[in-house]
């Protein structure tokens, strides 16, 4: 009996085309191959077209990394990563590191990518010159915008206008110097490469078309750029990038056929039957691509080749370009320039910066450009592949597509159209069809598991509109059929409105009473319901229930609000929006002596201290209450604040005193307990400054009285309040809103927002209960005020007196 | 010069330091460090960062042997500094030791260089 080995497949270059290869093949045979891949750079595989938002800083190496070391291990890879392969020999089926040693494949993977082109200008090699391709190049910059001013980039195309971006972004002083007539003319038109213009020039970045180097000055270090026109550009940092190179050395010294890149059938087979080569570095029927999607197209296509899968091969790509720089919208694929036998339908919003352009030959869409609303772009891309014949929407379909669904009617058109294979995450290459599968196969119901499970919208994040409504699309039905009460969480099969009920039928008082009778499966629930159970039970037990801090989220133990790098905010009381000189000199002493790094106002009419350590809010809260000012609560599911406009007092258009009423309001309602964070507003008139009406509780005032509005949200789904009813007097509007608020915290679930609240119960309940009958509101009212007792305490002069002091100090260094 | 690496337990705290349910941290050659202790008195040491985006694990709920990141809801196994659920990544965990002195005593790695004697 012979004992069977897998054959070895070893891959040169652990770069993002041979790993997505790999990933590829796991996915269509896991255990078929020996897996040992060589990479030049000393790392795993990050995602590299997400250098850009890296060097501009919105993104962390971390969050760029594809595959982790523990990826390799899991996936039994054998990783030699900053150890270069420097010789193939076929005759032998045997590599050769850098290092010395040798390696045996049966099967070997080019992977090896591009290289940036170097114009080979005089003074093309002193210091300070570098391209845009790999981390280093990233480190170099942000190294080189820390002492440096003046940065030059060579080339305006993708990646030159991108490292612009982030250098700019640094803070450095960027001029862009680009041959050809207008920006990125490989992938914009004129009109759209205009547009580009004025807006990186409005962002600080000067730009030079027409611009032809003819040399780089300096000693030893690149002190300037010398054009053949004879202008000047002074430079620290010059960035060369004008496109890339295959990296193809490798290939044709051990005699495998190149052109331009390696030579590859559609099965990316090289002229060596057990070579194959993928990414940057190939040349297939005359073309060699730089961009990510033909890339996934060739990885799939290699890995069916591996796997001796059926396929039809690589049969090239049509390619899309997006730009990633922040805030500006772009795309444009096919053959956008047109010529005698095209025909252009173009819109332009000037006001808006919308400008599109559809080339169609024959009545297909032949190429496209879009500026400033990219929306519809995938729609277009589609038909593009396609080849659909748009004659019958020809004349509308500038508009995009919902207007070719009858306007607004269904929100989930725009995805329901696209075909399974459409791609909706470039960055990952994740197709419509993937993540319908995922959210069907793994029950996924929101955009956190699909990121998980599929990676889309992991990366740039451009797509996340696009996945949102493909998962209300996917779930549509499921979605409604399921929507019965759920339970609390894993820990119970009872639902939040049985426990809260049960709480007070059985008289539980703990926790733990609640977990022991409601037969909990877990010891001691988990991070969802404990909170929930705690405020369940503070809200049923006024005055009697002790407040576990223990199930408290962090904000609520500590009264500040937890930031990314584990420091603390900061944000004071002030009533109604309204401040004084005397607090306003208290929080700028607390900044100066506290070293706090930055001063925020918020929407809320607050002012933040944001980087505060852990260690100081004692200390912090302890100088901010000597001047008079307690807690604001924002970091808490309890009242956030009254937003309020100046009326009658000062403005020419106020009806009645809303500073005034929301100064009340927030003296009566300050402290309390919630489902969840809770925001009001008084505006002094219909003009309604205060932006009343998509708060939790809203006033309108008028000349006759007080409009009182509820259930309105301005985040993630905005939502505008509903009228509850207009009262005459400014005690009634503080009656209403003080049963309202009793009414939200004895019928709401925990973390459910007044605006999903009311849309579950409906808004004719929450009348009922408030408006029919005057004794019930009453005693709403008063339950609330019996609870406001004990809630009343400023939390930040406890802490300060020492109350939780191991909270706030950390055990001894060892 | 050889290098030798071993394990020393230093003491960090008293048992009752620690509340229940809840975390400290301490600063250490290694790096910040949390100390746990579940409701059921169990005293557990991981690194204080989650392996997602290095939130400070000291400060979520704990529940069961496990703890919440405060960042992103994360589930971090305290037994294995594993992530839980759909999550993929660990944190580094760290030995303890609760001793009859009703201290904890943390283990460190500690690395001392020592002459081959000739």
């Amino acid at each position: 009996m012979t004992e069977y080995t897998k054959p070895k497949l070893v891959v040169v270059g652990n770069g993002m085309a041979g790993m997505r290869t790999v990933e590829e093949l796991l996915k269509r045979a896991p255990d078929k191959y020996d897996i040992t891949v060589y990479g030049a750079e000393p790392r795993v595989n990050y995602n590299r077209i997400m250098l850009s938002p890296l060097l501009a800083g919105e993104k962390t190496y971390d969050e760029i990394v594809l595959n982790d070391w523990e990826w390799y291990k899991d996936n039994n890879i054998e990783l030699h990563s900053g150890d270069p392969i420097i010789s193939i020999h076929p005759q032998t089926k045997t590599l050769v590191a850098e290092s010395g040693s040798t390696e045996k494949y049966d099967k070997l993977l080019l992977a090896t990518g591009s290289d940036p082109i170097v114009i080979p200008v005089p003074g093309h090699k002193l210091e300070g010159v570098i391209s845009f391709r790999d981390i280093s190049d990233v480190d170099r910059m942000t190294e080189a915008a820390k002492h440096k001013k003046d940065a030059v980039v060579i080339g305006g195309g993708l990646l030159g206008l991108e490292a612009a971006y982030g250098l700019s972004t640094l803070g450095m002083k960027v001029t862009v110097l680009h041959l050809a007539p207008h920006l990125m003319e490989r992938q914009l038109d004129t009109a759209a490469g205009h547009l580009l213009q004025n807006e990186l020039e409005a962002r600080g970045i000067n730009i030079v078309t027409g611009a032809d180097t003819s040399e780089l000055v300096g000693d030893d270090r690149v002190e300037g750029v010398k054009l053949k026109d004879g202008q000047t550009f002074s430079a620290d940092l010059v960035v060369m990038a004008v496109g890339i190179r295959p990296n193809i050395h490798l290939a044709k010294s051990s005699g495998i056929a190149c052109g331009r890149g390696i030579l590859v059938d559609d099965n990316m087979i090289t002229s060596d039957d057990d070579v194959l080569a993928v990414g940057e570095c190939v040349e297939h029927r005359g073309m060699c691509y730089g961009l990510v999607a033909p890339i996934w197209d060739m990885a799939k296509a290699l890995a069916d080749t591996l796997a001796a899968a059926d396929t039809s091969g690589f049969q090239g790509s049509l390619l899309s370009t997006k730009l990633k720089v922040t805030g500006v919208d772009l795309f444009s694929a096919g053959a956008f320039e047109g010529d005698d036998e095209t025909e252009d339908i173009v819109f332009r919003d000037a006001s808006r910066g919308v400008y599109k352009r559809l080339v169609l030959r024959d009545n297909k869409v032949d190429g496209l450009v879009l500026y400033g609303d990219t929306a519809d772009g995938p729609w277009y891309f589609q038909m593009l592949k396609e080849g659909s014949d748009v004659s019958e929407f020809r004349d509308t379909m500038i508009f995009g597509q919902n207007l070719e669904a009858g306007a607004d009617l269904d929100p989930f058109k725009a995805v329901a159209d696209l075909s399974a294979d459409a791609e909706i995450c470039g960055c990952n290459g994740v197709c419509k069809g993937d993540i319908q599968n995922a959210i069907t196969n793994k029950d996924l119901t929101d955009l956190d598991q699909v990121r998980q499970h599929t990676k889309a919208s992991s990366s740039c994040g451009s797509c996340t509109g696009l996945v949102e409504k493909l998962i209300g699309y996917t779930l549509g039905n499921a979605f409604v059929a399921n929507d019965g009460p759920k339970p609390m969480c894993g820990c119970t099969d009872w639902t939040h409105d049985e426990v809260r009920r049960l709480i007070i039928a059985k008289e539980l008082k703990t926790i733990p009473d609640v977990y022991q009778a409601l037969e909990w499966k877990t010891p001691d629930g988990c991070h969802s319901c404990r909170p929930a159970t705690n405020y369940y039970l503070l809200c049923a037990w006024p005055g009697e229930y002790v407040d576990d801090s223990r199930s408290r989220f962090i904000n609520e133990r500590v009264h500040a609000n937890i930031q990314k790098d584990g420091t603390y905010s900061v944000i004071p009381r002030m009533w109604g929006g309204q401040t004084s000189s005397k607090e306003l000199r208290a929080i700028a002493d607390v900044v100066d002596k506290f070293g706090i790094p930055t001063v925020k106002v918020t929407g809320g009419q607050r002012i933040d201290l944001l980087g505060v350590k852990k260690e100081q809010l004692p200390a912090v809260w302890a100088d901010l209450n000597a001047a008079g000012m307690v807690s604001g609560h924002a970091y808490g599911k309890s009242l956030r604040t009254v937003k309020t406009c100046v009326g009658s007092d000062w403005c020419r258009f106020g009806t009645q005193d809303s500073t005034g009423l929301g100064v009340k309001l927030e003296e009566e309602t300050w402290g309390s307990w919630m489902p969840h964070k809770f925001k009001m507003a008084v505006s002094g008139c219909p003009r309604n400054c205060a932006e009343a009406t998509i708060k939790d509780f809203g006033i309108v005032c008028v000349e006759s009285g007080y409009e009182l509005h509820v259930g309105g949200n301005g985040g993630i789904k905005v939502r505008a309040t509903d009228l509850l009813c207009k009262v005459e007097t400014e005690q009634e509007a503080i009656d209403y809103c003080m049963a309202f608020i009793q009414l939200y915290r004895e019928d709401a679930h925990y973390l459910e927002r007044t605006a999903p609240w009311i849309e579950r119960v409906g808004l004719d309940y929450v009348k009922k209960r408030l408006l029919d009958d005057p004794a019930e509101r009453g005693e709403l009212r008063a339950r609330f005020i019996e609870s406001q007792e004990d809630s009343q305490n400023d939390p930040w002069a406890e802490r300060a007196a020492g109350v939780d002091k191991h909270e706030f100090k950390s055990l001894e260094r060892v | 010069m050889t290098t030798n690496t071993h394990m020393n337990f230093v003491r960090v705290c008293k048992v009752e330091d620690v509340p229940f349910q809840g975390a400290r941290r301490l600063e250490t050659p290694v790096g910040e460090i949390a100390i746990f202790k579940t409701s059921d008195g169990e005293i557990f040491a991981l690194k204080n960062e989650c392996p997602h985006k290095r939130g400070p694990l000291s400060e979520g709920i704990i529940h069961g042997h496990a703890v919440t990141c405060p960042l992103h809801n994360w589930v971090i196994d305290l037994q294995t500094g594993e992530a839980m659920g759909a999550d993929k990544g660990c944190t580094p965990k760290l030995p303890v030791d609760v001793r009859n002195d009703g201290q904890i005593y943390l283990g460190l790695l500690v690395e001392t260089e020592e002459k081959i004697p000739a």
